[in-house]
């Protein structure tokens, strides 16, 4: 990941008539990022990448892509990028490799190259024996399949991915996942619309969430797993004996915790990462026998449903 | 202009509209029945007005209500030639607008709200092409085929006409010069007009059956052309077709400007 800003937003907003489908958004996305757009469905995911590809006029705000304008550059900004749409969009009535040399064709790519880069592809999707199959015989996995071939055919600096395993077995998806690493790492800049919050975690260098259509948090998983750190749960298992020496310890303290089942085992809420040495020591110190300290940090779906319950009270 | 795109787009839809038995049905009854079937009927009309219970009487009547001018361009033939030339040349002539109408139209609704209801439009926008180049690329689509099939069955039409009627006619009598501009001055127009509708009509329906049933009605100008003949009002003269044309492309002009403006990227992603 470079310095080099791909990707601008800054108060971006579009409103169908009495529809707010995205309000007042601004981020950058660096080179080389994957960059994680979370959020329901209409949060405003995929309003937000068609104003980035100049499908639609922002209301208000503006954005930039490599520099250039999505509305004046459209063409030209669209070159460089590539798109897997919430819905594949291929035509049914052509085989793949139809489908993919309609589009190595629509975008530029060199004539002499389409045959190999199309058996290239196929053949990294795992679809190159039903290649000249109709689509309409397709699996859905294999669809979602050739819909990612096609972003990729004319190898775009940038690709903007919406829901890239879905529908896809568990050997395809990790595939995909590993993919997406790779394409980070050669450089390329990946833009993640996603619901699945795993992957989000596992592959995003900085994720975004949004909310009904407004921008509610941003930054690094770890960043946002502060903001919900009161969720954070350490779980210390103790000699058996040590039990109640431990448990009066943490009430001293004012430590919030249970005793699990077997009664060796303590879950201690609010206790993230950073908390976790000195409580060790508190404890050691006592002549607590420790044999296993496990902190249980929040993950982006922690992260993901805190913010959503807290916005829904708000609301 | 990006003509490597163009050309792309114009050969995936004749291509999917080529796999449709849905669209391809229409295109091939419709032109064999008026190209084929229609002159060859036609040209067995002498032999059934020998059949009892009808005369030439009945023909002369409906002669007399012709203009004068078609009266008179007839009149050096001999009663049964009559029959072949009104019909083969004359009273057909309008019918035969109605293939390039058709087809312009079928493909045109297949390609503009077809794919929408293909839900294929998403990942064409998000290409490298401009607004016009979609348009245009669409438009050539459904025209060139049009084309292609008007110039065809127009051939077919007057070997069939030529071949059924020798034995009545004893000569080539078809295509004359109201023909000529007919095939190359009008039919192209009224392909143009057919998909420009179509276009107008496609940004306001969701399927292609909806496009057709909504589109379907612009075919009554050229009924209107066929009463007005058969009725005596008015008749094919070269004049007439010559100023036919001309009116057509006009409202093609104008089609085509409004077309361009509902063709936005913006318009047809919310459509989906």
């Amino acid at each position: 990941m470079t310095d080099q800003v791909v990707i601008s937003a800054e108060g971006l907003t579009k409103h169908f008539d009495e529809i707010q489908a995205v309000q007042e958004v601004s981020f950058q996305v660096k080179k080389g990022e994957v960059f994680g757009f979370l959020g329901h469905n209409g949060a405003g995911k995929t309003t937000t990448v068609r104003l980035l590809n100049g499908l639609l006029k922002p209301t208000r705000g503006s954005c930039k892509v490599w520099g250039l304008s999505p509305i004046h550059d459209g063409p030209a900004l669209r070159s460089m990028t590539g798109v897997l749409p919430e819905t594949p969009s291929l035509e049914e009535r052509l085989t793949g490799r139809e489908n993919l040399a309609y589009y190595a064709d629509l975008y530029g790519v060199r004539e002499q190259d389409i045959d190999a880069r199309i058996r290239q592809l196929m053949e990294q999707f795992g679809i190159l024996d039903r290649a000249d199959d109709l689509v309409k015989e397709y699996s859905k996995g294999m669809i979602q399949r050739l819909a990612l071939a096609r972003a990729l055919l004319h190898t775009p600096p940038l690709l903007f991915l919406d829901e890239p395993t879905s529908g896809l077995d568990p050997v395809s998806s990790r595939q995909v996942r590993t993919l997406i690493t790779q394409l980070s790492q050669e450089g390329h800049t990946v833009f993640l619309c996603t619901h699945n919050l795993r992957e989000a975690q596992q592959l995003c260098h900085r994720v975004a969430v949004l909310y009904q259509g407004r921008l509610v948090a941003l930054g690094t998983p770890e960043e946002l797993s502060e903001r919900v750190q009161h969720q954070a749960r350490l779980e210390v298992e103790v000699e058996q004996s040590d039990q109640a020496k431990t448990a009066s310890l943490l009430g001293a303290k004012g430590y919030d915790y249970m005793i699990e089942e077997g009664g060796s085992t303590f879950d201690i809420r609010g206790v993230g990462r950073t908390s976790t040495p000195s409580l060790v020591k508190d404890l050691t110190a006592d002549g607590v026998n420790i044999y296993k300290v496990s902190p249980q940090e929040p993950d982006l779906e922690d992260i993901y449903f805190a913010l959503h319950e807290t916005l829904e009270e708000k609301v | 202009m990006n003509l490597r795109a163009m050309k792309a787009i114009v050969r995936k839809d004749i291509r999917i509209v080529r796999r449709s038995k849905g669209v391809m049905i229409p295109l091939i009854v419709v032109p064999l029945i008026f190209f084929i079937l229609i002159p060859l009927l036609v040209s067995l009309a002498p032999s059934l007005i020998n059949m009892p219970g009808l005369s030439l009487t009945e023909f002369d009547t409906f002669l007399q209500r012709m203009p004068g001018d078609l009266q008179s361009t007839i009149e050096p033939y001999a009663e049964d030639q009559k029959i072949i030339v009104m019909m083969v040349v004359y009273f057909f002539a309008p019918m035969f607008l109605i293939v390039p109408l058709m087809v312009s139209s079928v493909i045109a609704a297949d390609s503009f709200a077809g794919e929408k209801e293909r839900k294929t439009i998403e990942a064409l926008l998000y290409t490298p092409t401009t607004d016009g180049e979609l348009f245009l690329s669409k438009v050539f689509s459904a025209w060139l085929p049009a084309l292609i099939v008007s110039l065809a069955g127009f051939v077919i039409y007057g070997v069939t006409a030529n071949a059924a009627g020798w034995r009545t006619m004893g000569e080539l009598f078809f295509p004359n010069w109201m023909w000529v501009v007919m095939v190359l001055w009008v039919a192209p127009a009224v392909a143009g007009l057919g998909l420009g509708t179509m276009v107008l009509v496609s940004s306001r329906v969701e399927s292609f059956q909806e496009a057709n049933q909504l589109g379907g009605v612009i075919v009554l100008p050229i009924v209107a052309l066929v009463i007005g003949q058969a009725s005596g009002v008015m008749y094919f003269s070269t004049r007439l077709v010559l100023l036919l044309g001309a009116v057509l492309w006009v409202v093609d002009g104008v089609l085509l400007w409004f077309g361009i403006r509902v063709f936005e990227r913006e318009r047809m992603i919310t459509g989906l």
